[in-house]
């Protein structure tokens, strides 16, 4: 559902511009506080809120051994979100994500089984990820095919080269010094080893996302791809890198999966992708492209796992995790549109009472236009 | 659109709607899905000749019966520029509910088993589609916060429980067994429900109107068109379809549980695209989503009977997705490029 909606886009603005031309000035903030009050900015404060008051009223959850249980478990989600939030920003999706993680497993668990060297074993298990990504970028931004459905065959078909290379076998027997060093905490602190490399692939994507004429150029992309285009941005080239970095991350978070629970199977981290898309849409990323930011994406996975994190130790079944993961999903993409209808409304309304002839004045102008293109 | 324009030019159109017949049947987007389909049985029932066998046909239509209603239910979603990502829940909590209403309620008649998940379904539908049109948020987003809710809800309901077919009256699972001419009865079913949003959708107003709100939403509102309403009908019948899929699900298959109809929702929305329907909508049919969702079901049956690793099923289904996703990129190339040389010759 990318396209559409930058299709729609300069008719959407015109409308709001031509009926109420005081309200766009008025309602854009700028400066400190559209940072401080952004869609991305309310989550991290959700998120900041639910964990002071999970430390406080959750027993055994302000703990070490809590936080390292909490941050083994959202790691791929982490990781995968990151290069996410860039492609829902340019107004695309993969939903291959997940199954490309799952290759991966797949993959290392055959070539280790083979008998190979662990390192090439890492390193051709990467490369896969990376081919798979390039694989999309080639059908998305060169071919320039609907991402969401081409992703959909993707999806299936990564999964389905995962179950032909490994079957419905389990490889189990990875080296233990690496299967440990994945599950090891830095000190006494409860944070796993692994979460240096992922602060460090999230400082990567957040740098150039935010802060490179790069990243610049991909919000541009998301608004409208046309205006992208004249202000010479390469769209396919990158389109097609971000699919790559995607491909490359996914891959990444395979391994990290596969090492972690010390088990290469077809059908490792299957479904991850939604719960990947719903958490960073929950961060504030629009699915239209054009808005969002890294901070907020990660603030969204990381509130997600924290509730999970938390229902689990109060006892409570997952159950009622994936209802709230929904409604929360639901409530951050529905509240702003309701918000948006009452501000809309309360204008109107004053606006009919301090102006009576407000339409009588609108008209007068419409004819008069009229008639200048009469002329 | 040249018809009755100029009158000189009659001779041309007449030429050109004599070939018009063989030319249409060239153009129709369920040709590719229909030709890949013959191919597949065709060569399947010559490597395997059981495999077109009694028991054999009756297998591959029951499978593919389930997939087929809901794909029908998403195509007129898919028309309208939207997309319901929440069926396979919505089929899990109805396919639970059939199983509770049996053990309920003693000796219920099966039409009320029916009606009952069909507006079960209904309500869910149009859950999504209250919140898609009246908030104005992207169907995607919307459905998949409904898929994990629905999901919630049953897993909430359901718990551990799980009921069997042994909860059920043996006329309800006959449905599955008994057949009409080698089709079982579900699968009429499924035929009848095909036929009915086919004729709804070619030649009724709204069924038009979601095809005009899927190629130009704008256009659509400044036409006149009722787009809320519409797209609000349009999930609605894909909820009902889905719920119609539930009380099917529990007929044919044994046990319904927290878990059911997990994960369906891109195995129906492959069934579509494969089937000739634009993800972006507008065009495409619901019998081409139908013969995508046979396809796809029969692709499975045929590696088997030819002995081909079952592994490669979901393999093969991901290539078939991307060659209808590529042909038809070709197709609207091929006819913007033949409009244009139309409109030329007009003017």
């Amino acid at each position: 559902m990318s396209n559409p909606p930058t299709e729609l886009l300069p008719t959407a603005t015109n409308k709001s511009g031509t009926r109420s031309a005081g309200a766009p000035t008025a309602r854009g903030r700028t400066g400190i506080a559209r940072i401080l009050l952004g869609r991305d900015t309310v989550i991290i404060y959700a998120l900041v809120v639910f964990i002071i008051y999970a430390a406080l009223f959750i027993p055994r959850f302000a703990s070490p051994v809590s936080t390292g249980f909490l941050l083994l478990d959202v790691i791929p989600a982490l990781l995968i979100a990151l290069p996410m939030t860039l492609i829902i920003i340019t107004g695309e999706i993969d939903l291959s994500v997940a199954s490309i993680a799952g290759l991966t497993s797949a993959l290392m668990g055959v070539l280790w089984a083979a008998g190979l060297d662990i390192g090439l074993v890492l390193i051709v298990s990467l490369l896969a990820g990376v081919l798979a990504g390039a694989f999309n970028g080639l059908l998305v931004a060169v071919l320039g095919l609907p991402s969401l459905a081409v992703t959909i065959g993707t999806l299936a078909l990564f999964r389905g080269l995962a179950l032909v290379v490994i079957g419905d076998n389990a490889v189990a027997n990875f080296p233990p010094p690496l299967t440990s060093f994945f599950t090891s905490k830095l000190g006494g602190t409860g944070i796993p080893t692994v979460m240096i490399g992922v602060v460090l692939v999230a400082i990567i994507f957040g740098v150039v996302l935010h802060l490179t004429p790069f990243g610049r150029g991909l919000f541009a992309l998301g608004y409208s791809k046309e205006a992208a285009i004249f202000v010479g941005i390469k769209v396919v080239r990158a389109k097609f890198w971000l699919y790559v970095a995607s491909g490359s991350v996914s891959a990444l978070a395979g391994i990290y999966w596969t090492l972690r629970y010390s088990s290469a199977r077809s059908d490792n981290a299957s479904g991850l992708e939604l719960t990947v898309i719903a958490a960073v849409l929950l961060g504030g990323v629009s699915i239209f492209g054009g808005k969002g930011s890294i901070p907020g994406a990660i603030a969204g996975v990381l509130l997600i796992g924290t509730i999970n994190f938390t229902l689990r130790l109060g006892r409570i079944s997952d159950v009622v995790l994936i209802i709230v993961t929904g409604t929360l999903l639901i409530a951050s993409v529905v509240a702003p549109s309701i918000i948006d209808g009452i501000t809309k409304w309360l204008h109107t309304r004053r606006h009919r009472r301090t102006l009576p002839q407000a339409s009588a004045s609108g008209a007068t102008r419409a004819t008069a236009s009229g008639v200048q293109e009469g002329k | 659109m040249t018809i009755g324009t100029s009158p000189p030019d009659t001779a041309a159109t007449a030429m050109r709607r004599t070939s018009g017949g063989l030319a249409s049947v060239l153009r129709l987007r369920e040709l590719p899905v229909t030709l890949a389909l013959i191919a597949l049985v065709a060569l399947t029932y010559l490597a395997n000749p059981l495999f077109l066998g009694q028991q054999g046909m009756k297998d591959l239509l029951l499978n593919a019966t389930i997939v087929i209603i809901l794909a029908v239910g998403q195509a007129m979603v898919i028309i309208t520029r939207n997309v319901d990502l929440s069926v396979g829940s919505i089929l899990g909590i109805v396919a639970f509910s059939t199983g509770t209403l049996f053990v309920a309620v003693p000796g219920i008649p099966i039409v009320l088993i029916f009606l009952a998940g069909m507006a079960l379904g209904a309500l869910l539908g149009s859950v999504n589609g209250f919140l898609v049109t009246v908030a104005k948020v992207p169907s995607l987003v919307i459905t998949l916060g409904t898929l994990y809710i629905y999901r919630g809800l049953n897993n909430a309901w359901a718990g551990g429980t799980q009921y069997f077919a042994g909860d059920r009256p043996d006329s309800f699972g006959a449905l599955s067994v008994d057949t009409i001419a080698g089709f079982p009865l579900i699968t009429l079913i499924a035929i009848v429900v095909v036929i009915i949003v086919a004729i709804f959708m070619a030649s009724t107003r709204p069924g038009r109107d979601l095809y005009a709100i899927g190629s130009d939403p704008e256009a659509a509102k400044l036409f006149g068109i009722p787009v809320i309403r519409r797209v609000l009908l349009a999930f609605l019948s894909n909820g009902v379809l889905a719920g119609l899929a539930g009380v099917l699900y529990a007929s044919r298959f044994n046990s319904v549980g927290a878990t059911t109809g997990t994960g369906l929702e891109f195995d129906i929305i492959a069934a579509a695209v494969v089937g000739g329907v634009a993800i972006f909508g507008g065009s495409g049919t619901v019998v081409g989503a139908a013969i995508g969702a046979l396809l796809l079901t029969t692709i499975t049956s045929a590696l088997a009977a030819i002995r081909v690793d079952k592994f490669w099923q979901q393999a093969i289904v991901g290539l078939l997705i991307l060659a209808a996703i590529v042909i038809d990129r070709i197709t609207r190339i091929r006819t913007a490029k033949k409009l244009r040389r139309s409109e030329a010759r007009d003017v």
